[in-house]
């Protein structure tokens, strides 16, 4: 094993440093008693906290965020399930079109498919529907879904299938029994994943939310362009709590490495 | 009628003939070895009989249905699989007893056939324990287990001992051969290991980039093979000139061929190497004929040194001379 | 040993009939509407007015304001994507060479901020670049005084690369994993330098890595909004933040569309570049 030199540990430091400082920042900020953007020094206060639990706005974009997440995660992996055994599996013209489709949202930028939306939904009176806008996140989380479940329905060896049909079980059975346990990680790690995305997606959503189904992350990002205050600090400390405690899960279920840098 | 017939099948995968225009008949009841070097299209075979693989051309009947193109689920043949396919995450216990939960088997009944299969394979005291936590041999007779315990009509066997150790390989081949016989299954069994093939199957059937070259008892394949290639497949063979002019090429095995004192046999020749077998001893020979391979039984007399200069000698009743037109 | 060829297999696109039908409606739909939409004229009184027109790609080509942001945008991209190979690149570098346990823990480290929230990560940016700031405060113990750093091009680029890094670690990561470490021992063996070892062995090969990292990170900034909406204020537009003020409040949305579509083109166009790079770079491996 080659060794890293002091320089070498040197601009790691500084990089990772880079990476944390801002979460940090917000956390420690969040404690703060002052009524401006400060470090808490040695008095540390949660009334910023309290502050955001009373604040009937960010309650019911936090409570919406939670749904729509849950909702859109939920149905994501659904299409995405058959979607890939279709895809994995199947042997039709277009195989390929297909999965082009369904990962294209990861390169359409999120602010043209918003606009688009924007346009559509005005026309189909949809403006202000939760339903559709669980609809649009589905579409820009699902091919999170899909990389995973394809990554785990091509990595095992598809003899366990034909050995179960061999001994007489139906195609549902094989899937039943054998197909989902076996790509069970990579269904629930999918989950997980759509969820945290469609819970931060703040670029398409600005567009196409109502008052009442304002997102948490479209609620900061209006509050952060018209007031500073501590409270928000407060929100964006509980955001990286929740999704360090969803990056645990992830990790336990299904290895956070293989979920950020990929199927190897 | 033949108990499982295959008529003129072929697979294709664009323009390599995986399997090409094979044709076989099985009797109820035989053992069978499909053998042949790697790539040759034997898993490709078994997995058309088996229904996982569609044929592009010809037909599969067993017992006189014709299976071609019947699902994989209905056909109820026991398969083991070139890569074990195991269900990781199901114990052995409950990988052996899925194929009864299939078809209804009671829970006492299943329990007892399992435990007995178990036992069979020498695994009674692993039940409990996952696919990963099993080393490779053991995996492979969890494999069989699965596939005999639903005692299939038809067996269908891919290297299903390629993992284990000499030991325990013959135990579990005379063990295969006793299910055989007790049962009555129709089995075909996939090796490119030519021993193996010999030592259990009732005929041995030759394959050879897709086609099938030779289907004989394994002693016609040994002593009269169809051409030089089974020839050197299925053992050593040293090649005679021919006798006249224009004759054929002549080959005889080399424990056809005796050692004797140098001038008292048809031809001197000179030791190069010799090689310690066990039970025999194997001489690499340089001789006016070409090179020889000679394999004499290690009967506790000294064995002839590098160098030593001795006299082949060979009956003629067991020169063997190849088909015309063969390679 | 895949089995490919029965008609079950061929059956298995109904499968994939529900997501189609969603693709259809909530994807292909709207991007065609706002196609057209683009080629809608536009009349300050009554908004969209159906005619058929090129006047707005003609006006963004034309227009000094519109080419000004989209060179601002083109400049903070390029600016972004630069600084992220630099700092990027090396730290995958020293990740991959680092002992056991620290290796995962440093890779978490950089690759996790890409979970949390782009509004949380650019707030962040904003406290610490803020006038009382802590980046401010170690400006003026080393002498440098207090500088506005919010609202300028630096707090944006500062934050772009912050959320592009992992980006860019982890592509050129994955293609160092694929190296053998043994070639750049053998390199050194022959009497290289470290630097030349570095430079001629390892570079190229992962050359791929940083090529579809630095693609990926050019799309993502070039298209990114929030980080400019919340750190480059009124002032520094860039392409997203122009679309979004042509749709919510000049209320112009032809001229939003025509933008849209530029930057949605444009976006395909680098992002299949990095995908062919990738699969060339793969069919040559193999071949
Ligand atoms: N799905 C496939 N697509 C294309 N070619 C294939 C496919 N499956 C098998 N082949 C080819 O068909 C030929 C026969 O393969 P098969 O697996 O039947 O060989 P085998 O005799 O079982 O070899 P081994 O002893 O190595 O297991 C090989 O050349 C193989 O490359
Ligand atoms: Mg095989």
């Amino acid at each position: 094993m080659p060794r890293n030199g002091s320089f070498a540990i040197l601009f790691n430091t500084l990089v990772v440093m880079f990476m944390l400082a801002p979460l940090v920042i917000v956390c420690l900020v969040a404690f703060t008693p002052e009524n401006t953007l400060s470090l808490p020094g040695w008095n540390w206060s949660l009334r910023w906290f309290r502050k955001v639990f009373e604040h009937p706005d960010f309650v019911t974009s936090f409570i919406n965020s939670l749904w729509l997440a849950t909702v859109s995660a939920s149905i994501a992996v659904g299409l995405a399930v058959p979607a890939s055994l279709a895809i994995t599996r199947g042997n039709f013209p277009g195989r390929q079109a297909l999965e082009g489709l369904f990962l294209s949202p990861l390169v359409i930028p999120h602010l043209v498919l918003g606009v688009a939306l924007l346009q559509m939904f005005a026309r189909i009176g949809a403006t202000g529907s939760f339903v559709w806008l669980s609809l649009a996140h589905v579409v820009v989380i699902t091919p999170y879904a899909m990389r995973l479940l394809i990554a785990a329905m091509t990595g095992y060896d598809r003899s366990v299938e034909h050995a179960a049909l061999s001994l007489g079980a139906s195609r549902l059975t094989v899937f039943r029994r054998i197909t989902l346990p076996m790509i069970l990680p990579g269904v629930s790690g999918g989950w997980l994943l759509c969820f945290i995305n469609s819970f931060d997606e703040v670029t398409m959503s600005i567009f196409i939310t109502a008052p009442s189904t304002i997102t948490l992350p479209v609620k900061m990002y209006m509050y952060a362009t018209e007031s500073i205050d501590p409270m928000m600090a407060a929100v964006s400390a509980l955001v990286v709590g929740l999704t360090a405690a969803t990056a645990l899960l992830l990790d336990r279920i299904y290895g956070l490495d293989r979920v950020l840098v990929g199927q190897r | 009628m033949p108990f499982l017939e295959l008529d003129a099948l072929s697979k294709h995968y664009g323009p390599v003939k995986a399997v090409d225009d094979v044709s076989l008949s099985v009797e109820q009841g035989e053992f069978i070895s499909l053998l042949g070097p790697s790539g040759c299209g034997k898993t490709t075979t078994l997995q058309m009989i088996a229904g996982f693989v569609d044929a592009t051309a010809g037909r599969i009947r067993l017992q006189g249905r014709d299976i071609t193109h019947a699902p994989a689920n209905t056909r109820g043949l026991g398969i083991v699989f070139q890569s074990y396919a195991l269900f990781p995450h199901m114990t052995v216990a409950d990988n052996v007893a899925f194929g009864l939960e299939m078809q209804k088997v009671d829970r006492a009944e299943r329990a007892r056939r399992v435990e007995q299969a178990l036992a069979l394979v020498h695994l009674d005291a692993h039940a409990g324990r996952y696919p990963r936590e099993l080393s490779g041999g053991q995996r492979q007779r969890v494999a069989l287990a699965r596939a005999i315990v639903i005692r299939p009509p038809l067996l269908l066997l891919d290297e299903p001992l390629s993992n284990l150790d000499a030991k325990l390989r013959e135990a579990m081949q005379f063990e295969l051969r006793t299910i055989q016989q007790q049962v009555g299954t129709t089995t075909i069994m996939v090796t490119h290991d030519q021993a193996e093939a010999f030592s259990v199957s009732d005929r041995v059937v030759v394959m050879q980039s897709g086609r099938i070259t030779q289907i004989d008892t394994p002693y016609e394949v040994y002593e009269h093979p169809a051409s030089e290639f089974i020839s050197r497949f299925v053992g050593k063979t040293n090649l005679l000139p021919p006798a006249t002019a224009n004759g054929p090429q002549r080959h005889i095995r080399p424990e056809k061929l005796t050692l004797k004192p140098a001038g008292q046999g048809r031809s001197d020749a000179t030791v190069v190497d010799r090689f310690f077998l066990g039970s025999q001893w194997l001489y690499h020979l340089e001789s006016p004929l070409g090179p020889m391979v000679v394999v004499q039984v290690n009967d506790g007399s000294p064995a002839h040194a590098p160098g030593t200069v001795v006299a082949l000698d060979w009956d003629d009743a067991t020169l063997r001379t190849l088909p015309e037109g063969s390679r | 040993m895949s089995d490919t060829s029965t008609p079950r297999a061929r059956s298995a696109v109904w499968l994939t009939l529900p997501s189609l039908l969603l693709f259809t409606v909530v994807l292909l739909t709207p991007l065609s509407l706002t196609l057209l939409l683009s080629f809608n004229e536009y009349d300050a009184a009554r908004g969209a007015t159906g005619g058929f027109t090129f006047s707005h790609y003609a006006a963004i080509v034309s227009d000094g304001y519109y080419l000004e942001i989209f060179l601002r945008t083109l400049r903070i991209g390029l600016i972004t994507t630069f600084l992220c190979v630099l700092i990027g690149v090396p730290e995958a570098y020293i990740l991959s060479r680092m002992a056991a346990p620290w290796r995962s823990v440093f890779l978490m480290i950089v690759l996790t901020p890409l979970l949390v929230s782009v509004v949380v990560r650019t707030f962040g940016w904003s406290m610490l670049l803020g006038i009382e700031g802590p980046v401010n405060m170690l400006f003026q113990a080393l002498g440098i005084g207090k500088t506005r750093m919010l609202y300028t091009e630096g707090a944006v680029i500062t934050a772009l690369v912050h959320v592009m890094l992992p980006f860019m670690v982890i592509p050129v990561w994955t293609a160092l994993q694929k190296l053998d470490p043994q070639v750049e021992q053998a390199a050194l063996s022959f009497g290289a330098s470290r630097l030349t070892a570095i430079v001629r062995v390892v570079l190229p090969q992962i050359m791929p890595g940083i090529l579809s990292g630095g693609l990926i990170v050019f799309g993502l900034a070039a298209s990114s909004f929030a980080i400019p909406g919340l750190l480059g204020g009124r002032r520094l537009k860039m392409v997203a933040t122009t679309v979004y003020d042509q749709y919510l409040h000049e209320l112009n949305w032809p001229m939003g569309a025509a933008i849209a579509v530029i930057l949605l083109i444009a976006n395909l166009i680098v992002m299949l570049t990095c995908h062919r790079v990738v699969e060339r770079q793969y069919r040559r491996r193999l071949g």
